[in-house]
């Protein structure tokens, strides 16, 4: 049974949205989630790679050979990572120095591979565009959301490019707890207990 | 043996397409970069030094060559003309090289102030050199000389308590900004005309 285009897109969105779902990505999904910023940063970051990547490894599935085709797959994605942190460092330094060593670390983040090797390497390259980009924006909304939970709870504020936005009453202590390591383990656990309820029912 | 074949060259090719087109975003990109980070890692630095320069420092620059690598030279103008440069050196400090930029006025041949800018020592301790500005405060209106040294060591900076190394490090790259100023002097006078 073959999914429509549109299915392929959404199924990214919910169904398969992969820190939640596939329990994929955790890396960036736990250590870069202290604001909303940079977890959309991250995201789109990833969205990029993962959309190239999946496009380029569908158009050159025919000639890869099978036996090295992690090596080729590989090649392809550390070449996308390192054009967007080379873009990154030239037009948006500050979030560039926030995420630091995460940004090349997309070169290992299974959620990409995963892509590349369970679907683009076999589907065509419009299907593998919209795979990839439905993967990407429901990684993208998850790491935000994340970040939402988390600064709102441990700084009371909302980051959008670089100006805090208060939420919480001046006297709300900050939970500090909640943007430390830990903090994003217990997050990301009850964010997992929530979207299992839901989709539960 | 045909498989072979193909295996090398589908890797030889994409290998080298990607080599390729990184080394030609990387070209593109580098003037943008190197402004980046001037504006964002060495520009706070640069501003706390150059505190009411009427000019913006960080784009009236040039370079000088220094035994085989190239500096910066940022100028600062003051009363309406460029008196002052700025130029970072490196100090061997407890968790690696602590990158100091270091202003000198031209005119009075005197320290207008350090200040910390790229640096890996321990929170708390040495990174206070960043953060606290009373350490770095100590260099400003010094006397250009010929050594810098922390008290331990018979000089007359206070080092900061717990953070000799750091404090020793920042020291001696003061004194290496100073010996190539005292070198170069002509030169960057020279140069400095430009900016007139």
């Amino acid at each position: 049974m073959a999914k429509t285009l549109a299915q392929e897109f959404v199924k990214g969105l919910w169904e398969e949205v992969p820190p939640f779902r596939l329990v994929l990505g955790l890396c960036p999904t736990l250590a870069v989630t202290k604001t909303v910023e940079n977890g959309l940063g991250m995201g789109v970051a990833t969205t990029f790679v993962l959309v190239c990547a999946n496009m380029l490894v569908s158009m050159l599935r025919k000639v890869i050979p099978g036996k090295v085709r992690i090596a080729c797959f590989i090649i392809i994605i550390a070449a996308f990572v390192t054009l967007v942190e080379l873009l990154m460092q030239a037009y948006t330094y500050p979030l560039f120095l926030k995420l630091g060593i995460f940004i090349p670390l997309i070169v290992v983040n299974c959620i990409v591979l995963g892509r590349a090797e369970a679907f683009a390497s076999k589907n065509n390259v419009i299907r593998s565009v919209a795979d990839g980009l439905g993967i990407g924006i429901g990684f993208t909304l998850a790491l935000g959301s994340l970040g939402a939970v988390r600064e709102i709870f441990g700084a009371g504020t909302i980051t959008f490019w670089e100006t805090p936005i208060q939420l919480m009453p001046a006297s709300y202590q900050p939970f500090a707890f909640m943007v430390q390591a830990p903090g994003a383990f217990v997050c990301l656990g009850l964010m997992l207990a929530v979207m299992n309820l839901i989709g539960s029912k | 043996m045909r498989e072979m074949i193909q295996m090398v060259v589908v890797l030889v090719v994409l290998g080298s397409v990607s080599g390729g087109l990184l080394a030609a975003v990387r070209n593109g990109t580098q003037d943008k970069i190197e402004n980046q980070q001037l504006k964002f890692v060495k520009g706070p630095a640069i501003a706390s030094i150059m505190e009411g320069a009427s000019n913006d420092p960080i784009t009236d620059r040039f370079k000088i060559t220094v035994g085989d690598e190239e500096k910066s030279v940022f100028v600062g103008k003051f009363d309406g003309k460029p008196n002052a440069i700025a130029l970072e050196t490196y100090g061997k400090g407890y968790g690696g090289d602590v990158g100091l930029m270091v202003g000198i006025d031209m005119d009075t041949d005197k320290l207008l102030g350090v200040g910390v800018t790229t640096h890996s020592e321990t929170p708390g301790m040495g990174a206070k050199a960043k953060s606290d500005p009373s350490f770095v405060s100590q260099f400003r209106g010094l006397a250009v000389q010929d050594a810098y040294k922390v008290g331990a060591d018979g000089g007359q900076i206070n080092a900061m308590s717990g953070a000799t190394i750091t404090s020793r490090a920042v020291c001696s790259a003061t004194t290496d900004a100073v010996k190539i100023f005292k070198e170069k002097k002509s030169e960057i006078e020279a140069k400095m005309q430009e900016f007139k």
